[in-house]
C-alpha cells in the first residue's frame, strides 16, 4: 500500500517481523491476541489505550520519513 | 563417535502442552525428548536428547529478551556444561515460533558457546533476521515437512559437533553469507568472462556473489492534514462479519474480504468475530475493536481529527500466508482504496 503511495501505519506486536516485511510506519501494540486493547483493564481504560495507539498511528501518517521508523506510543 | 548430547527447544504446541490457549506459558524443562525430539532420536540413535525446553509462542514473542534469558537459565541449570548442541524446532513457516527458535539459538551460541541449529521455511520472517548468526536447515512450510527437516537437522548436527564446515549447497541449509576459501581451476578474470559469455548466450549461470534481497519500500509521502482526509482500516487479524461470509481460511489465506462499516459505531461480539487461526481468539471475539479499532475511529471522525473513515474495511488472515500472496492482496487493496478516495491507511496485525 505504501508502494502505491498510501501512507500506512502498521499497528502490530512483533516489530522485527514488521521491519522485515518492509513496513515503513510502525506502531508497537499491546499484545498479539489483543493488539489494541487489554482485557485486564476496565473498558474505559482499554478504550483510552486504544485511542492513544490510533492517535500515534495518525501522527505517523502525518510524518515525513525517509526510512522505516518505529513510532512509540507516548506516556499517558 | 560418542553420543551427542542435545537440548531441544519446542513451542507449547510441539511440546504437547496445548494450542493457542497455552501460548502464554513460560519456559519449562522436561527431561528427555518430546514430540519431534522423539522422531529425531529414532532417526539418529547416536544423538541423545537430555532434555526439552518448551515455551509458549506469545510468551516468547511479547518479551523476547527476558524470555530467552529464562530459557538459557533453564538449560544451564538442568544440563549445565553437559550439552554438545542445541536444536530448536523445526518451526516451518510459523512466525512467532521461528523468531523464538532463532533467538534461543543465538543466545545459546553466545552465552553457552555451544552450536545451535534450527529448521525454518525459507520465507519465515525469522530467516532474514537470524540467517547470519544461526545455522538454519531448510524446512517445508508446514508439519508435512517434519521428517525431512528433522533428518536435515540430524545430518547438520553431526557435522557441527565434529567441527566440519557446512556447505549450504549440499547440506540443505540457508546460506549464512560466510565466505570459505576454495581453490578454483581458473582465475577470477577467466571465470567472469566465462560467466559473461554464458549470460550473453542466454545459458544458465550461477553468480559467485549473490546480492542480498531486502523487502524495502520507499516511504509514501505523509498526509499533512488528516482532518480533511479519508482514512481506511485494513487488518491481517482476521476480523470478519460474524459467520465469515467469504469463508476466509484461518491459515494460509487465499483471499481477503471487503466489508461495510456504514452505520456501525463499534464492532460487537454479535456483529463481528475473528477467523485467524494463529492466536487465541478469546479477546478479539469478546471485543473485536481490540483488533479493528472502529469505536476510536468513529470518535476521532466525530471530533474532526480525521475527515472521514472509509466506508469499507479490508480483512484477511495473516497466518502462514505466503509473501507472494500477501503482496498480491496489498496491491489489490491499495487499488481499491485509491478508488474509494482514501488517502491513508491504518493496518492492524496480531
Amino acid at each position: 500500500m505504501e508502494r502505491a503511495g498510501l501512507p500506512t501505519a502498521h499497528i502490530c506486536s512483533i516489530i522485527p517481523i514488521s521491519k522485515t516485511v518492509g513496513a515503513n510506519r510502525i506502531v508497537p501494540s499491546v499484545a498479539i491476541p489483543h493488539p489494541l486493547g487489554d482485557p485486564a483493564k476496565t473498558p474505559e481504560q482499554e478504550k483510552a489505550i486504544r485511542r492513544r495507539l490510533v492517535e500515534t498511528a495518525l501522527k505517523a501518517l502525518e510524518t515525513d520519513i525517509s526510512e522505516q521508523q518505529v513510532f512509540e506510543v507516548g506516556p499517558d | 563417535m560418542a553420543k551427542v548430547h542435545v537440548v531441544h527447544y519446542l513451542n507449547q504446541f510441539f511440546g504437547g502442552l496445548g494450542g493457542e490457549e497455552k501460548a502464554d506459558l513460560g519456559p519449562q524443562w522436561f527431561d528427555g525428548p518430546k514430540g519431534p525430539g522423539q522422531l529425531l532420536q529414532t532417526l539418529a540413535p547416536d544423538i541423545e536428547i537430555v532434555g526439552t525446553v518448551t515455551a509458549g509462542d506469545n510468551y516468547m514473542a511479547e518479551n523476547t529478551d527476558a524470555a530467552v534469558d529464562e530459557v538459557v537459565g533453564l538449560i544451564e541449570k538442568n544440563a549445565g556444561a553437559e550439552i554438545d548442541l542445541l536444536l530448536a524446532g523445526p518451526a516451518f513457516n510459523a512466525g512467532r515460533y521461528g523468531m523464538a527458535c532463532g533467538a534461543v539459538c543465538q543466545a545459546v551460541q553466545e552465552r553457552l558457546e555451544k552450536p545451535a541449529i534450527t529448521a525454518l521455511y525459507p520465507e519465515n520472517p525469522a530467516v532474514d533476521i537470524y540467517r547470519k548468526a544461526v545455522t538454519i536447515v531448510r524446512a517445508g512450510s508446514d508439519v508435512m515437512g517434519m521428517r525431512d527437516a528433522v533428518g536435515g537437522m540430524v545430518a547438520v548436527a553431526k557435522k557441527l559437533v565434529e567441527e566440519q564446515a557446512i556447505d549450504p549447497a549440499t547440506d540443505g541449509t540457508i546460506s549464512r553469507g560466510l565466505r570459505q576459501n576454495t581453490f578454483a581451476e581458473s582465475t577470477g578474470a577467466q571465470r567472469a568472462i566465462d560467466m559473461l559469455m554464458r549470460k550473453l548466450r542466454g545459458d544458465a549461470f550461477e553468480t559467485e556473489y549473490a546480492m542480498p534481497v531486502f523487502s524495502r519500500v520507499p516511504p509514501a509521502p505523509p498526509v499533512k492534514d488528516l482532518s480533511s482526509a479519508t482514512v481506511a482500516l485494513v487488518t491481517s487479524g482476521g476480523i470478519v462479519p460474524r459467520g465469515n461470509p467469504d469463508r476466509i481460511e484461518s491459515a494460509s489465506a487465499s483471499k481477503y474480504g471487503e466489508y461495510s462499516l456504514k452505520g456501525l459505531e463499534r464492532l460487537t461480539p454479535e456483529s463481528h468475530q475473528t477467523v485467524h487461526g494463529g492466536y487465541d481468539p478469546t479477546y478479539a471475539n469478546q471485543d473485536p475493536n481490540r483488533v479493528l479499532p472502529l469505536d476510536v475511529m468513529r470518535d476521532l471522525e466525530r471530533e474532526g481529527r480525521i475527515g472521514r473513515l472509509a466506508d469499507t474495511y479490508f480483512a484477511t488472515v495473516g497466518n502462514a500466508t505466503s509473501v507472494e500472496r500477501a503482496e498480491q492482496f496489498g496491491r489489490e487493496i491499495a487499488g481499491k482504496l485509491i478508488n474509494f478516495g482514501a488517502l491513508a491507511v491504518i493496518l492492524t496485525s496480531t
